[in-house]
Order: C-alpha cells, then structure tokens, then sequence
C-alpha cells in the first residue's frame, strides 16, 4: 500500500511543479537555517573530554580581604601562588595539575625561521595523565622536574611540524626566550572544545604550542596571559607573593565519596588559613566538574543562543507556510479524493495517503535543507570569531537534519490532510 | 467598497484565512525584531572612541630575553619613532582602544566605602593624550615633570603616593560627580589616593567586556612606561602615510634591537574593524534571515491567494455575469488581503513587543522604540498587496461566462 501511495503522492507533486517547489523551498531553508544554528551551539556546548569530563573538578576559594566582601558572593574564579601550591603539594586528589597560559618567545635553530611567538602553557607534571593528553613521541615531565624548575618543554604536534619537520625530536634542545630547553615529548593533535581547562585565555582557543613545567616558567619570569585578579597591595614583580589570583587549579576524583571528601578538605584547609590569618572571609568553597564549571561560566557566547533562536522563529514561518500551501493542494484535489472516497477507500486510507506525500516534500525538503545547512557551516566557517572552524556537520546532526525535516513536514501536513478527508464524496462527484 | 461579502466568505475559509494571519503575524514580530537587532549592532560598530582613529597606527614588539635597559631602550625607540618622516607624535603605552587586552582597577570616592564605587580601565603613558589625540575639555595636561617611572613604583608600592593627578574621561566624571566639576576631586585606588587635574571628552576602555554601558570609564595616569611594562608603540600621522609610517617605525624597532620581535603592526582602523567584526557578521546574518523571511511570506501568499481564485473561478463568474467590472474583482481580492494582512500586523506587533521583552530580559537589549511599528506595518502591507497582485488579476480576467459553464 505504501508502495501505491507513493507513486500517487509523486504524480500529485509532478503535477503541480511550481506550489511543490514552493513547499520543499520553504522546508529547505527552515530546517537549513535551523540545523546550521543547531550544530554550532552543538559543537560549542560539547563535552570536552567525554568520559572523563565527569571526573575532573575545579576547586575555587576565597583568599581575599573583607574590603567588597558580600556574603553572597562566589569566590574568584582562579587561585594565587601560595594556596595553588599548597594544594598541589597536598595530593589528596588522584591527579591535580597547577597551570596558567602564557606566550613564549622561539628561537629556532633553523636560520631560516625568525624567531616567533607561541603561546604556552605553564603547568606541573599530572596535566598529561590526568586530561589523558595523547603523545607521538616521548612523554610528559615528572614531579621532581616540577621540583627542580627543569628546564624541560612537550611541544604540540603542529609546532613539531613547524620546527623540526614532523620528525621526533625529543632530547633536542629548543631556545626560548634566550633559554635552552630539552624537549621530552610531542603530543598528538588534541584540541578539547571549549578550552575548558583555562576559559580566560579564549573559551575555544586551540592548544598551546608549547608546554612547561609552570615553577620553570614563573622563575624565569616568563610572560603570561590571562587574567590576575588582587586585592590588598595588589601586583608586585613576584608573583609569588603577589595578593593576586592568576592560577587554575584541576583536580581528578574518580568517585563521588572522593569529592566530597576533596570539598571538607578545601573547607577544613579555608578555616586553617583563617586561623593562621592568611584568610579574612568565612571560608567559601566551590567544586565544580568540568561540564558544571562550562556551564557556570556561560562559555557558549549568547550571540549563538540568539541564532538558534531566530532559526526557529524563521523555522515556524516556513512551517505555517507549507501548511496553507499543503492545503491549497490537497483541497484543489477534491475531486480525485472524492473518486476515491466513493470507491470505497477510508478516511483513514486517505490519511495515510496525503501523509505519504507530505513526508515525501519532507525528505525532499530535508535534502535541501542538508544542502544548505552545509553551505551556512562553510558561512559560519569564514567568520572572524575563534569558535568559527569547529563548525562541523557530525553524523548524529546529519540524521537529525533528515528527522526533523520529515517530522516537521508531517506535522505540517496533519492539518491539511484531517480538513481534506472531511470532504463528502457525492458533492464532488456532483460538481464536476 | 462593502467589504461585508468578504467577511462571510472568509468566514466560511477559515482555516486558509488563519494560516494567512499568523504567518504575517509571525513575519512581522520576527521582521522587527530582528531590524532593531540590525541596528543596535550598527551603532555598537559606530561607537565613539575619543582618539584621532585615522591618523594612528600601532607597532606591538616584545622582547626576547631579559632587557637590560628597559627604560633607555623606550627612550631611545620613542627618539628613532619620531624622526620617522610624517610622525607627528609617539607613546609608549600600556593599552590601545579594541586591543581587548586591558588593566582595570576598583574605585571610591570615600575611603571608608565598604564597597568600591566602581570599575574602571587605568591609561598609562608618557604624551598618552597628544599621541592619541584625545581632546581635552577641563583642566590640563601633565606636566613633564609630573610623570613616574612605571617600572620603579612596581618594584616599590610607597611611590604610589607620589602619582598624585589623574585625567578622567567626561562619562565618568558625570558618573562619579554628577552636575559637579570634577577637577580638584579624590579617587581613591586602594590606599593611595589621585586628584582630578584635568577631563577629556572621550577615551574608550580597551575591552568592553564589563559592558557597553561602563565603555567610557576610563582614567589615564602620569606613568611612564618601558618595555618591561609596555609593548605597544602609539604614532600618529597624516591618514595617507600610516602604512608607510608602520612599514618604517617596525624597521627601525627591529634595527635598533634585533632581540625582539614584531607583534603586530596594523592601523588602528583595522584594529577596530577586527573588534567588531562579529557584530557586523550578526547584522550580516540578519540581513539574510529578513530577506528570506520576506520571500518566503510573499510566496505564501501567492501561493494560498492562487488557491483561492482558483477555488472560487465560478462565484467570480456569477459575480461577473451579474454586472461586477474586472475592477471590481481586483478591489475585492486587494481588499481581502489588506484585511487579513492588517489582523496579522496588529497581532504581529503584540507578538513583536513580546519578544522584545524576552530579548531584553535575556540578552540585555533596550526597548523597541515605537518607530519599528508602522515602519514594520507598512512593509507587510506592501509585500501583501505585491504578493496579490498577480492571483488577483488572474482571478479579474475570469471571463462572466464561466457561471454558466460549470454548474
């Protein structure tokens, strides 16, 4: 019966190119512009570690003095020096990973490429093992490199392409800033989107070319990026003891009792540093999983939720659109229905079969849609901002992009086909 | 011309007559909608700086290794900068206007404030404001002997007292004193204490990620900078010699220390226009959204309008053959869709406001000024009429003789 109700609903559809077009147009650019709005926002408010994501929390306290304190307020959004350390040091957590970003001047071997900026990350040793950060060749540094201030770097595979032409070059030595460095290791592309584990130096920057330990790096003063936030006597030229917040701080829990245990540590630890006078606010603590801390800090910019939104305003004037021209159709057909109807087919029959050719305008209208969802990501894609070049058709969109074409297209065509089987079938019979 | 017949044949279509009306409804709130999100993000790229924008250009360097001089190497740069032919004036700056990259600090009035008054952005720079250009509408400039190394008071916080003056921008003056001259007033930043000597008309913060609202609150510091503490060299020339100024001023940087490198060189026009791109991109998609929007309505109309003459071939055909003039026809069909287009506008602009109201509620946008009302009615109504034209013309070419074919 499908089979006949098919070959019924193309003649219909071939019949009348022009309100056919019309319809799969309309269908087109709705799911169109909706599924190009919809695979951003999917792309931007990913999981940036699947899996893992659920076992990696951010510990925020607050250090600073009671000048603006309100009771209600979060604590900052990043740890200084003394307190990042000494949670470091305190390893209570399976892996926990003290950071910032920064950007270093390369001094390549090579005379052939100048000397260039590239920006980096500051870190200890368990960032690699506990973001499972993959490597092509040779391997993070160890805690007692951290100790030491090695002089030690893991480049990205992008700049490894750069310098030394893709080959392994870990035990070469790489200058920066006037520094000679030994390379230990070369990671394998990893790109987590969002940049969850540092949102202050660009929500979906790419990684950073170049990894050190982060004692190296802030005893050679190297320049950092990102945000520092003080109170009291505020920046010095050691920030170390600056009165600043300028560090993040990830920890790994594996079970549920793990962070909560983590959380009274970081409550127990606020109260001893009030006690020594270190802290002047009641102690405020924060434990965050990766997806909670995107969510808090709002990573996906509102400009995409604007987007989704007009998409769907414009998605539901294509909608009422097909429905009135979808009932333009099926009532110019009275007559043929009217046939049928006296023929003996049911209302039901006919239901089924004016569906049919809604869903049919549907698939057509979802093929186009593909089409131009594909062509609004290239659009999307030659934007200015940093999240642009994610923007990526994935298979689980693509499908989605065919469903909701055919769904919506059926709702659409709901109306039509119920006010179509109510026609009596004598008054057409008569009528012509 | 009765439009009574109207009704009781719309009356009896309902549901074509509905779908009619809501979709002009829904054209229009989203149409009005989404023009005053055009020109909101219009303005925005328009916003006042308060410097002499075609006529700078900026040369960003950075050291590699520790300087030794950092101090004599600024002075010596800014001496090599300015006999550059066509430089009128250079700084060393620790910020420039659309950089994003900004130092802020909190402020009050009264020392004893719980908490600060608010947030603003801190300028630093030797000849700051003859560099930027930025005009000046109270008080006076520094003085050459009131500027402090940057680099010393660092290095040891009690010289923060002796900074003494500040210049504030008018916005904030009007913020912190309002209906009051600000020069001789206190700001208190932490422990020390600065006192007004002079106001400009204008100079935006470099990011405006505190909010458009908070873009002109800035204060600019009698600081001298070295290229420990700043990257940024500021020139200023005639507009039709900043790329060969950029060309110049980033060769003689490099020559004078090769241990450096070349950040970034661009006029500050392409700086500017890099910051708002995204909010010209959105306008961009906008654009394309009402566009469409519009065709799409239009065709719709046509669409069911089509329908409907074809629908009604043979009342038209009585009507004629009872004496109505192809005019008549015409009228009717224009009429009918006016009537329902205006339905749909007036339940557009109620829809309209509605949005208007989760916009602002969500994403921080003003009112929608009254304006947009009958500007958005009038373009719906032209569109409609438009759409109409071609079905209801074909509908008055129904010759009189059809009624007495088909029945």
């Amino acid at each position: 019966m499908f089979g006949y109700y098919l070959d019924l609903a193309l003649r219909s559809l071939k019949r009348n190119k022009a309100l056919t077009a019309l319809m799969v147009l309309a269908i087109a650019l709705g799911i169109g512009a909706s599924m190009t709005t919809l695979t951003v926002l999917h792309v931007l408010s990913g999981d940036p570690l699947p899996g893992r994501s659920g076992k990696l929390f951010y510990p925020q306290l607050d250090p600073q003095d009671m000048d603006g304190y309100k009771p209600q307020d979060e604590p900052p959004t990043q740890v200084g020096w003394i307190d990042g350390i000494a949670l470091l040091h305190a390893g209570r957590a399976r892996h926990q990973a003290l950071m910032t970003g920064g950007a270093v001047p390369i001094q390549p071997m090579q005379s052939a490429i100048d000397p260039f900026f590239e920006d980096a990350r500051y870190t200890s040793a368990d960032f690699f093992p506990m973001f499972e950060v993959p490597f092509l060749y040779g391997h993070g540094w160890n805690a007692a490199d951290d100790e030491a201030s090695a002089r030690v770097a893991v480049l990205s595979r992008k700049l490894n392409d750069k310098l030394f032409g893709g080959k392994d070059s870990t035990g070469q030595t790489l200058r920066m800033d006037d520094v000679a460095f030994r390379i230990v290791g070369v990671l394998d592309s990893w790109r987590p989107t969002p940049h969850f584990y540092d949102l202050h130096t660009g929500s979906y920057s790419a990684e950073e070319g170049v990894f050190v330990p982060l004692t190296t790096a802030t005893d050679l003063k190297f320049a950092r990026n990102g945000s520092t936030d003080c109170w009291g006597k505020g920046m010095s030229d050691d920030m170390k003891t600056a009165t600043c917040t300028w560090l993040q701080f990830w920890v790994q829990l594996d079970t549920p009792a793990e962070a909560v245990a983590y959380k009274q540590f970081l409550l127990n630890y606020s109260q001893e540093q009030k006690a020594l006078g270190r802290f002047q606010r009641p102690a405020n603590v924060r434990l965050r999983n990766v997806m909670d801390w995107l969510d808090y800090n709002k990573v996906v910019p509102s400009d995409v939720h604007l987007q989704v939104w007009l998409a769907f305003g414009f998605l539901l004037v294509c909608l009422v659109n097909t429905v009135g021209l979808m009932l333009a159709k099926f009532l110019r057909r009275s007559a043929e229905l009217g046939v049928r109807r006296a023929l003996g087919a049911s209302r039901r029959s006919l239901f089924a079969q004016l569906l049919v050719e809604a869903g049919a305008v549907g698939l057509v209208g979802g093929a186009g849609g593909l089409l131009l969802a594909l062509l609004g990501l290239w659009l999307v894609r030659r934007q200015p901002s940093d999240y642009a070049a994610l923007a990526h058709l994935d298979l689980p969109m693509l499908l989605a992009t065919f469903a909701s074409a055919v769904l919506a297209t059926l709702l659409a065509g709901l109306l039509p086909a119920w006010r179509a089987c109510l026609i009596p079938p004598a008054l057409q019979l008569k009528s012509n | 011309m009765d439009i009574r017949p109207i009704f009781s044949t719309l009356r009896r279509h309902k549901i074509p007559a509905l779908l009619l009306i809501l979709e002009v409804a829904l054209t229009c709130a989203i149409v009005c909608n989404a023009v005053f999100l055009i020109s909101q993000r219009l303005e925005r790229n328009e916003m006042a700086s308060g410097v002499v924008e075609h006529e700078l250009v900026q040369v960003q360097v950075a050291n590699i290794g520790k300087s030794t001089d950092a101090k004599a190497r600024a002075q010596e740069d800014l001496a090599l900068l300015r006999q550059l032919p066509g430089v009128t004036a250079a700084a060393l700056v620790n910020q420039v206007p659309f950089t994003n990259s900004s130092s802020n600090t909190s402020i009050k009035l009264d020392p004893t404030q719980k908490l600060p008054t608010l947030n603003a952005t801190m300028y630093m720079g030797e000849g700051l404001i003859k560099a930027y250009g930025v005009r000046l509408v109270a008080g006076r400039d520094f003085d050459a002997d009131e500027y402090l190394d940057f680099d010393a008071m660092k290095s040891n916080p009690d010289l923060q007292d002796k900074v003494g003056s500040v210049i504030v921008t008018q916005a904030l003056a009007e913020r912190l004193w309002p209906g009051e001259s600000a020069l001789g007033k206190k700001i208190y930043l932490g422990e020390t204490s600065v006192r007004v000597i002079g106001v400009v008309q204008a100079l935006i913060r470099p990011s405006l990620s505190n909010g458009d609202n908070t873009a002109q609150w800035t204060m600019i510091f009698p600081l001298r900078m070295s290229t420990a503490s700043a990257s940024r060299y500021v020139l200023r020339t005639a507009p039709g010699s900043r790329e060969q100024v950029l060309e110049g001023a980033a060769r003689v940087l490099r020559k004078a220390d090769p241990h450096r490198i070349v950040l970034e060189k661009k006029t500050l026009d392409e700086i500017r226009s890099d910051f708002f791109q995204n909010d010209r991109a959105m306008a961009g998609i906008l654009v394309g959204v009402i566009a469409a929007l519009l065709v799409v309505t239009a065709l719709g109309i046509v669409g069911l309008a089509s329908f409907w003459v074809a629908q009604r071939r043979r009342t038209i055909g009585v009507r004629r053959a009872l004496g109505a003039t192809r005019r008549h026809i015409l009228n009717y069909f224009q009429t009918e869709n006016f009537l329902l287009a205006s339905i749909g506008i007036a339940l557009g602009m109620v829809l309209a406001y509605g949005i208007n109201l989760f916009l602002m509620l969500h994403y921080e946008l003003p009112r929608l000024p009254a304006i947009y009302f009958p500007v958005g009615a009038v373009v719906l109504w032209l569109i409609g009429q438009a759409a109409v034209l071609g079905p209801a013309l074909r509908a008055a070419a129904v010759p009189p003789v059809v009624a007495t074919r088909s029945v």
